[in-house]
């Protein structure tokens, strides 16, 4: 498998603050993401782990009404200092809920980044694709339906249609959000086994509910509550000796 | 409770009776006016009616080619210059449009909807014929396009507003700029029901009568290029059902129904293609 990714970034977050109008929802995060580490981001519903990732590709600013504070670098550089469409061709993204654009086929999916950037179709447009189905274990399922429409496909086969139109456009980092919450356990595990392959040539950041799964797939984890971080660290030691009560009740399950 | 119960009964027979009768009479009279044109026009639709240039005052026959051409050519302009603007506007109200701005431009064109088209007629009479001292083909496509703006901005922005925002958040979110989003994924996405709303509003003025008397006038013979009067369906039937021949009032029940043909020709056609696509 060709991951086509030799040279993944770092990102580091300090003290991002986030705001929709007059709320504020972040309260000033620190992390580090190091280069080709996967970090899952676990915590209780509208603890702001969405708002904290889609800080760091700059989209939390398309909302209406919403700005954020704080620094966040990739690779050293200030992002503020980046138009936001580059930077989201270098920070891609996938959201919880499949959204494989309507009128396109399945080439046209993955390809769509790159053709709308420019690039003329041919050999290396093909190759492109092919690759990154290939990387998001979706190629044996669809390389004969490569032009029928990309809503045609099953709810997990979707998502890693949109996983494959995020590595096409060749990312440093990639943003999954709740990447699993709706699919069933055998999707859900071939995407598991994906991020794990992934994480030899990017670097990852997924927000999940799903304790286990944050278990399986990442090196770090951080703990989010009420726009706070509440702990840090390497996932072995979280869920095995968390430094903090909450961590470890949110954990057990004893609230969220 | 048994009481209770039976008067709700009543009350639901009632309510339903009522709608049902109601929704029935909207059916009804909407065939009663395609049938009464149907039967009075039937009779006067022959092949010279679409060939053929009206006759002088006193004579039998002749067509209405003139006018049929005209109005396509009114209506088609009225596309051209009102269509663009219509359907950007939309895409600026729906995509961009947030501030006080938009509201102000949704109110207007909601306000223009309301206004009677005699009034548009007017203005644009006061626009575009009192400066030339004529009128003209223009000035009638520009009235037409007056009403037909706030209708086409209005069904875009709602069609746009279909589109789910995680659509363009994914595309955001690959590196596309906000143009690229709109252009190659927003509206193929709603392709057919902007194209629906744009031949509904085109369907809606093509049978506009008041503003093209004071823009447009009338023609009896063909009208070259764009600044000369020119003959349309609905000024025709206007002025030949008011007239005292008899053969006038057969041609204006055949221009009725002709009309009324493209119009539900146009209507059929956008339902089809309203079916086609996935956000519509
Ligand atoms: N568009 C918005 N406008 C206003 N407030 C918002 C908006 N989106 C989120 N919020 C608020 O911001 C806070 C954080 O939301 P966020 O979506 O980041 O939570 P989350 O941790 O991702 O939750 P979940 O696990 O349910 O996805 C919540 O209190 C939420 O109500
Ligand atoms: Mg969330």
């Amino acid at each position: 498998m060709d991951l086509m990714n030799p040279s993944a970034l770092g990102i580091q977050a300090q003290n991002v603050k986030a705001w929709f109008g007059a709320k504020e929802v972040l309260h000033g995060l620190s992390l580090e993401v190091l280069p080709k580490h996967v970090v899952a981001i676990i915590g209780p519903s509208g603890c702001g782990k969405s708002t904290f990732i889609r800080c760091l590709n700059r989209m939390h600013e398309v909302v209406p009404g919403a700005r954020m504070e704080g620094r966040i670098l990739l690779d050293g550089e200030d992002v503020s200092q980046h138009d936001p469409v580059a930077l989201r061709r270098r920070v891609g993204m996938v959201f919880q809920k499949p959204q494989p654009f309507p009128t396109m086929s399945i080439y046209d999916n993955v390809a769509s980044g790159l053709k709308l950037n420019g690039l003329r179709s041919g050999p290396q447009m093909d190759q492109i694709v092919e690759e990154s189905l290939h990387a998001a274990a979706l190629w044996d399922e669809v390389k004969d339906t490569l032009g029928k429409p990309g809503t045609s496909l099953s709810g997990g086969q979707q998502q890693r249609l949109c996983i494959a139109r995020a590595l096409a456009v060749k990312p440093d980092v990639i943003l999954m959000d709740e990447p699993c919450s709706a699919l069933d356990p055998i999707a859900t595990a071939k995407i598991e086994e994906l991020i794990y392959a992934l994480k030899k040539s990017y670097t990852i950041v997924i927000v999940t509910h799903n304790m286990h799964q944050a278990a399986r797939v990442s090196d770090e984890t951080a703990f989010f509550l009420m726009g706070e971080l509440v702990e840090f660290g390497a996932t072995s030691q979280i869920f095995t000796n968390p430094a903090h009560k909450k961590t470890e009740d949110y954990i057990s399950g004893r609230f969220g | 409770m048994n009481t209770n119960a039976s008067t709700r009964d009543v009350v639901n027979v009632a309510a339903f009776g009522v709608t049902a009768l109601c929704a029935a009479l909207t059916l009804g009279i909407l065939f009663f006016i395609l049938g009464y044109v149907l039967i009075h026009g039937i009779g006067a639709l022959n092949w010279d009616f679409f060939t053929k240039l009206p006759k002088p005052v006193g004579e039998n026959g002749g067509g209405m080619a003139n006018a049929i051409v005209g109005t396509a050519k009114l209506v088609g302009l009225a596309g051209v210059f009102g269509l663009p603007i219509g359907i950007l506007g939309g895409t600026y109200l729906a995509e961009y449009g947030r501030g006080r701005f938009s509201f102000f431009v949704r109110y207007a064109a909601d306000v223009i909807n309301g206004v009677p088209s005699i009034v548009v007629g007017i203005v644009a009479y006061t626009l575009v014929v009192m400066p030339v001292r004529h009128f003209s083909a223009l000035a009638g496509s520009i009235a037409l396009a007056m009403i037909l703006i706030p209708i086409s901005l209005r069904s875009t922005e709602e069609f746009l507003r279909l589109v789910p925002n995680a659509i363009r958040e994914s595309a955001l979110a690959l590196g596309l700029p906000q143009w690229k989003v709109i252009l190659f994924v927003v509206y193929p996405s709603a392709l057919s029901g902007i194209s629906t709303g744009a031949l509904l509003s085109l369907s809606r003025v093509s049978g506009e009568t008041a503003p093209l008397l004071f823009t447009a006038f009338g023609n009896r013979f063909w009208s070259s290029g764009l600044l000369n009067p020119i003959a349309s369906l609905p000024v025709m039937i206007f002025t030949y059902s008011i007239a005292p021949y008899d053969d006038w009032h057969r041609q204006a029940w055949a221009a009725a129904l002709v009309l009324l043909m493209l119009v539900l020709l146009a209507n059929v056609g956008a339902r089809l293609m309203l079916r086609r696509r996935t956000y519509t």
